[in-house]
């Protein structure tokens, strides 16, 4: 009989399907392997194991009883723990306070009982093979420490199945060794464990069992040792179906590194703790794509380039000019600009259209006095060129949908150029229509010579607009594409 | 089909009204109170009493107006009564002293005085700036640090003496009229309307909003953030050094401590007139109904009959009234529904 087992979940938001008729079986002493693309409903499923989703369709059932969670604490009762990708750890207490999260001992006197909490948690992690001081405070350890203290966790509190959600993504290569080595510790205690994860490498080196999302869909379940890494990455991109026709999925010819001027050279670029040694290249009118997981480091770099954090060493030229980019009011002047990936942190929600568009190049615009009749005129030109709706420079943007709050971001760097454009996620979130005209956007300012960086988690966005692709992995370059065939499977296997 | 229309006419107005909420509130409460005091006390609703109203808040008014640049910034300022003070004390250390006064001054020309004065509130100034923008000190604490650095700056200064001169163009912009017209008034209306024009019309008053609105989408839009922070520090450390010899004047002495009520003054004026505590919303208006709103309250509780010592329980409570408002319209604006 198996442990827990998913027949039939289905699950939509507000009219969407993130889950259709999936089934799920994790057996007693299992590692558990779970891959799919971004939105293939990976999270969507461990949040309704966990108690997060408590209506959905289908049927649930543990330990041969049907079950249904009322929320995440019935789940947690039930024996179901959960280790976030974003730990949360509190950094500011010891480990062993953190093993005995909301449960520390007390003497008599109702005081903590810290003799019996540290011996406990010491016990505790020894009996995983982890040996650490328990009076370390918490932020003190590096992210593999924590993340295994994280596990200690959620098995001291009962838990017999635990769900670890992209476990090794910030991990060095002897840290993942040491993760799998308790991973296997618990296996042979009898726990379960869900392994959530985009490294498929990692996947086949520790699960017994994989289990292939895609679209809202269980696709495939294999043992892994039946399996190699090709077989499910064909099965997570579907290809020879025609169901996920608005992805791309054919093979792509990509350009030789343009003879035109080089107007970005980074050497070395190195940021503690984000990513290290990254050197690149980006020619004018040339697009390049830098692809990694989520966690690889292409989102800092990307934030690095345009002043925003701050790199530990490393050289960035700026049209051959070495560029100090410190604040990013200097990178702006360098020539460098950045539309961020999260919206919140690039709009003014309760400003007007006009007043967000124009606030990159006010200095452009006026010395002194502000010239609204001028910036309204510029937004009203970008509104039109871009197809922003509803077409009024002067409605508060966040009225605006996500995809036209996206444009009005990017239409910030439409009027005076700069040398060197940093897209990160530039389509994330948009529909089809919305991604077309980033597409041509793009191109246009190609024609038009500015050299672009597109930054993604998404294979389909670096496929659909990079001349040349970086994978990056870790924090590192680990391969770079150029001049030769590319595809969605390769980009996955690099990465 | 027209009842739908009437209804979303409603609805919309409805929202106009809920969005404009930190600026009617303000303008209601003190439509109220001249109203109530003019029904109380036939001596309230005057001319002569308008003046005095309009003198008492100058110090206040022009303190406010650095204030104003600070909160709408998301930062706050806790030295400018203690900045105030020690300018104060400052023009008045460099100016001739009756012999009667036992300090250790250093008699200089008018305008050496008053510049060197100026100079130095700007140095205080850009010494919170350097904590915040550099250091990364909360402004919080570097202007409870300040606040103290200015206190003993003034004890240093006088050593518990009083003095009393100041230059004549000090003496005259604090204490004397034009016509009918305070000349302190005069000022702290000029400064007003300044820092309106500057807010509403220039591109660091949109800077100002902007960081404040969002501070981290002003980074991504390539604003230099710690500049603005910056200017703003030094902006209210001058505002409020300005204050602090025109009010040395109008008190018609230099002495420690005298200004300590103005720092929560001038902070009430700012918030009770509806600029945000959390930055990006309000501006001189609000705060100069927010001036008004206290100085009615002040100068109206003096014309009823009233104890004394209620009137401070008073002006806590109109205090708490406003946060609550504030806040309260901060929270209707960010849950205003969002359309297509």
């Amino acid at each position: 009989m198996p442990l827990l087992e998913l027949s039939g979940i289905s699950k939509s938001f507000g009219g969407v399907a993130a889950l259709r008729g999936v089934n799920f079986i994790l057996q007693s002493g299992e590692i558990h392997g779970l891959v799919g693309e971004n939105g293939a409903g990976k999270s969507t499923l461990m949040k309704i194991i966990a108690g997060v989703h408590h209506e959905f369709e289908g049927a649930m059932r543990l330990d041969g009883a049907d079950i249904r969670f009322a929320n995440a604490r019935a789940a947690r009762d039930a024996g179901i723990g959960m280790v976030h990708q974003e730990l949360s750890a509190v950094r500011e207490l010891t480990v062993a306070e953190n093993v005995y999260l909301g449960v520390q001992p007390l003497t008599r006197f109702g005081t903590i009982d810290w003799r019996a909490m540290n011996r406990g948690a010491g016990e505790h992690l020894a009996a995983l093979g982890i040996e650490l001081d328990p009076r370390t405070r918490m932020g003190a350890l590096p992210l593999g420490l924590q993340q295994l203290v994280e596990i200690a966790r959620v098995l001291f509190s009962g838990a017999r199945i635990v769900i670890l959600d992209e476990p090794t993504s910030a991990l060095s290569p002897p840290e993942v060794e040491r993760l799998f080595g308790v991973l296997r510790r618990l296996r042979e205690a009898g726990r379960s464990l869900i392994f959530i994860s985009h490294f498929l490498d990692d996947v086949l080196a520790v699960c017994d069992q994989v289990t292939v999302f895609r679209n809202g869909q269980s696709v495939a379940a294999a043992a892994c040792r039946d399996v190699d890494k090709a077989w499910i990455i064909q099965r997570m991109i579907g290809a020879g179906h025609d169901e996920l026709a608005d992805s791309y999925t054919g093979e792509r010819q990509l350009a030789a590194p343009p003879a035109a001027p080089t107007v970005l050279y980074v050497h070395n670029l190195t940021r503690a703790g984000a990513f290290r040694d990254v050197s690149l290249a980006v020619h004018a009118g040339e697009v390049l794509g830098v692809y990694g997981f989520m966690g690889s480091g292409q989102l800092e770099l990307a934030r690095a380039l345009f002043g925003k954090l701050r790199p530990t060493s490393g050289r960035i030229v700026v049209a051959g000019r070495s560029a100090s980019l410190r604040g990013t009011a200097r990178a702006k002047r360098a020539g460098i600009a950045l539309v961020p990936e999260s919206r919140r942190s690039m709009l003014f929600a309760q400003e007007p259209v006009f007043k967000n568009v124009t606030i990159s190049m006010l200095e452009r615009i006026s010395r002194i006095m502000l010239r609204p009749a001028t910036e309204r005129g510029i937004a009203r030109r970008l509104i039109g060129e871009l197809r922003i709706r509803p077409p009024t420079p002067d409605r508060p943007l966040g009225t605006l949908s996500g995809g036209n709050q996206q444009k009005v971001a990017l239409a910030r760097w439409l009027t005076h150029l700069p040398k060197v454009l940093v897209l990160s996620e530039p389509t994330r979130g948009m529909d089809v229509g919305a991604k077309d005209d980033v597409v041509k956007i793009v191109r246009g300012l190609r024609q038009q010579g500015v050299g672009i960086v597109v930054v993604s988690t998404e294979p389909e966005t670096v496929l659909a607009l990079a001349d040349r692709i970086l994978v990056m992995k870790k924090g590192a370059v680990v391969r770079e594409f150029a001049n030769e065939v590319v595809s969605k499977d390769r980009l996955l296997a690099a990465a | 089909m027209s009842g739908q229309v009437a209804s979303i006419r409603q609805r919309s107005a409805a929202a106009w009204l809920r969005g404009q909420l930190r600026n009617i509130a303000p303008f209601a409460t003190l439509l109220f109170l001249v109203v109530f005091f003019s029904a109380a006390s036939p001596s309230f609703a005057s001319v002569g009493n308008l003046y005095n109203i309009l003198t008492q808040v100058s110090v206040t008014g022009i303190i406010a107006v650095g204030l104003t640049f600070v909160i709408l910034c998301a930062e706050i300022d806790l030295s400018v009564a203690s900045i105030a003070n020690a300018t104060g004390i400052m023009v008045a250390f460099f100016t001739v002293q009756d012999s009667s006064v036992n300090i250790a001054n250093v008699p200089l020309a008018g305008w050496v005085a008053i510049a060197i004065s100026l100079a130095a509130c700007i140095a205080l100034g850009a010494v919170n700036a350097f904590g915040i923008t550099v250091i990364g000190i909360p402004s919080f604490i570097m202007t409870l640090a300040m606040l103290q650095i200015g206190a003993g700056i003034c004890a240093l200064l006088v050593r518990g003496q009083i003095a009393y001169a100041v230059p004549k163009l000090v003496l005259t912009l604090g204490s004397k009229s034009l016509g009918p017209v305070p000349w302190i008034v005069i000022v702290a209306a000029l400064i007003l309307l300044t820092a309106h024009l500057v807010l509403t019309y220039t591109r660091f008053g949109r800077y100002v909003y902007m960081v404040g609105g969002n501070r981290e989408a002003a980074e991504y839009s390539g604003v230099n953030v710690r500049a603005i922070l910056s200017a703003v520090m030094i902006i209210s450390a001058l505002c409020s050094g300005v204050a602090g010899m025109l009010g040395v004047a109008y008190f018609g002495s230099a002495q420690q401590n005298e200004f300590d009520t103005y720092l929560l003054d001038s902070i009430s004026a700012v918030v009770v007139g509806g600029t945000s505590l959390f930055g990006g919303q309000g501006g001189i208006g609000n705060t100069v109904i927010g001036l008004f709103v206290l100085g009615v309250l002040n100068n109206g509780l003096d014309h009823v009959d009233i104890d004394s010592f209620l009137k401070i329980l008073i002006r806590g409570l109109i205090l708490l009234i406003a946060l609550v408002i504030n806040v309260y319209a901060q929270r209707m604006r960010s849950t205003e529904p969002v359309g297509n």
